[in-house]
């Protein structure tokens, strides 16, 4: 069993809210830098730059899990996490239908870049994908887990899309392997303030925005960096386990 | 009916910087606490009646170019939503009063 460091929710370029400095090379680095083993990409309603960060992490230890932060008709950010570009293309087409087709207005909402591995410049994203899919949360659950995902409802202690301010409690029929809190609350405090969540496991990430945003402090000790591994380690079955670090 | 009489009449604070707002005629009203929704309904010039004070609201708002948001219930929005919605020229304007009561109170002044 071996100890890693997973970051569940983080950004790129392609993010309309992402500061251009999270282009693949750069994400890699401070990653590297913050101590963390595994990452995952977590773009809004998008992942066509998972491949380049992947590319770019090529010869270091850095293992990157393909992934989307996707919204939810009620407005809540659902991290869909895979582990293979096959599970998160199969993912995408699917969201690509559940999408409003509205083109993204980049001066209110900022540039969604595609790039490559070294961070230059491929294409625009004009699709809008700072909107909702039309999925429920149930719906969209569903479908993660159908892909053999996992499905963890991000920041969910955020104003802003995050799942307890929106719908106030975790919905019976949301079969989530974990709930997600942001930077804001720590993982002690956070059952304390809302006592619904007890019982889920937790993780905590820094959806980073900005080079200087990654937490790294979700610990998972796991026999080899697979969600598989990191589900049994959710629910600490067959010796696996997870912890917070101090970040 | 302008946007001063509104906020008279319904005694709301301005949140962001004051201007003139007797040359502002909202030109109706519109309200959902879903971005989605808002984005996809709301007109041109219209007054969002919601209670989400969060930062997003601000970028929904200049992009259809509202009069003004009624932000309901006392909900307080962050310093970020303020420098936001200043730097954008958007109003944001605060209510103790839930949507369903402003919402009424404008129909009765005749905003439709």
């Amino acid at each position: 069993m071996k100890s890693y460091i997973a970051e569940l929710h983080s950004h790129t370029v392609l993010s309309p809210c992402a500061e251009v400095e999270m282009i693949p090379p750069l994400i890699v680095r401070a990653a590297i830098e913050r101590g963390i083993d595994l990452l995952a990409v977590t773009d809004h309603n998008a992942s066509a730059n998972v491949v380049a960060v992947q590319k770019a992490a090529q010869g270091t230890d850095l293992r990157v899990l393909p992934g989307m932060e996707l919204q939810t008709r009620e407005e809540v950010h659902l991290l869909c996490l895979f582990d293979t570009l096959e599970q998160l293309e199969a993912w995408q087409s699917l969201v690509n239908e559940h999408l409003p087709s509205l083109e993204n207005d980049s001066k209110y909402f900022g540039e969604q870049f595609v790039v490559d591995e070294t961070g230059e410049f491929i294409r625009r994203e004009t699709q809008l994908l700072l909107t909702s899919t039309d999925f429920s949360l149930e719906e969209a659950i569903a479908a993660v887990h159908a892909l053999e995902g996992l499905a963890i409802p991000a920041h969910i202690d955020r104003k802003a899309n995050g799942l307890l301010e929106i719908l106030g409690f975790v919905p019976e029929g949301a079969q989530v392997e974990a709930l997600e809190l942001s930077r804001h609350v720590t993982a002690e405090v956070a059952p304390l303030r809302y006592p619904q969540i007890h019982g889920y496991p937790l993780v905590r990430d820094g959806d980073a925005h900005r080079l200087n945003e990654f937490l790294g402090v979700n610990e998972f000790l796991l026999e080899s960096p697979t969600l598989a591994e990191v589900k049994l380690a959710l629910r600490r079955e067959n010796g696996r386990e997870h912890r917070f670090r101090s970040g | 009916m302008t946007l001063q009489d509104v906020i008279e009449r319904l005694d709301l604070k301005v949140l962001t910087q004051p201007a003139n707002f007797s040359k502002v005629t909202p030109t109706g009203g519109y309200t959902s606490d879903l971005l989605s929704c808002v984005m996809a309904g709301a007109k041109k010039g219209a007054v969002w009646i919601t209670l989400q004070a969060h930062l997003n609201i601000v970028a929904v708002a200049a992009l259809l170019e509202m009069s003004a948001i009624i932000i309901t219930e006392n909900a307080q929005p962050e310093a970020a939503t303020l420098n936001k919605a200043n730097e954008e020229g958007v109003v944001l304007l605060a209510t103790e009063l839930p949507s369903f009561e402003v919402i009424g109170r404008l129909w009765e002044m005749g905003l439709r």
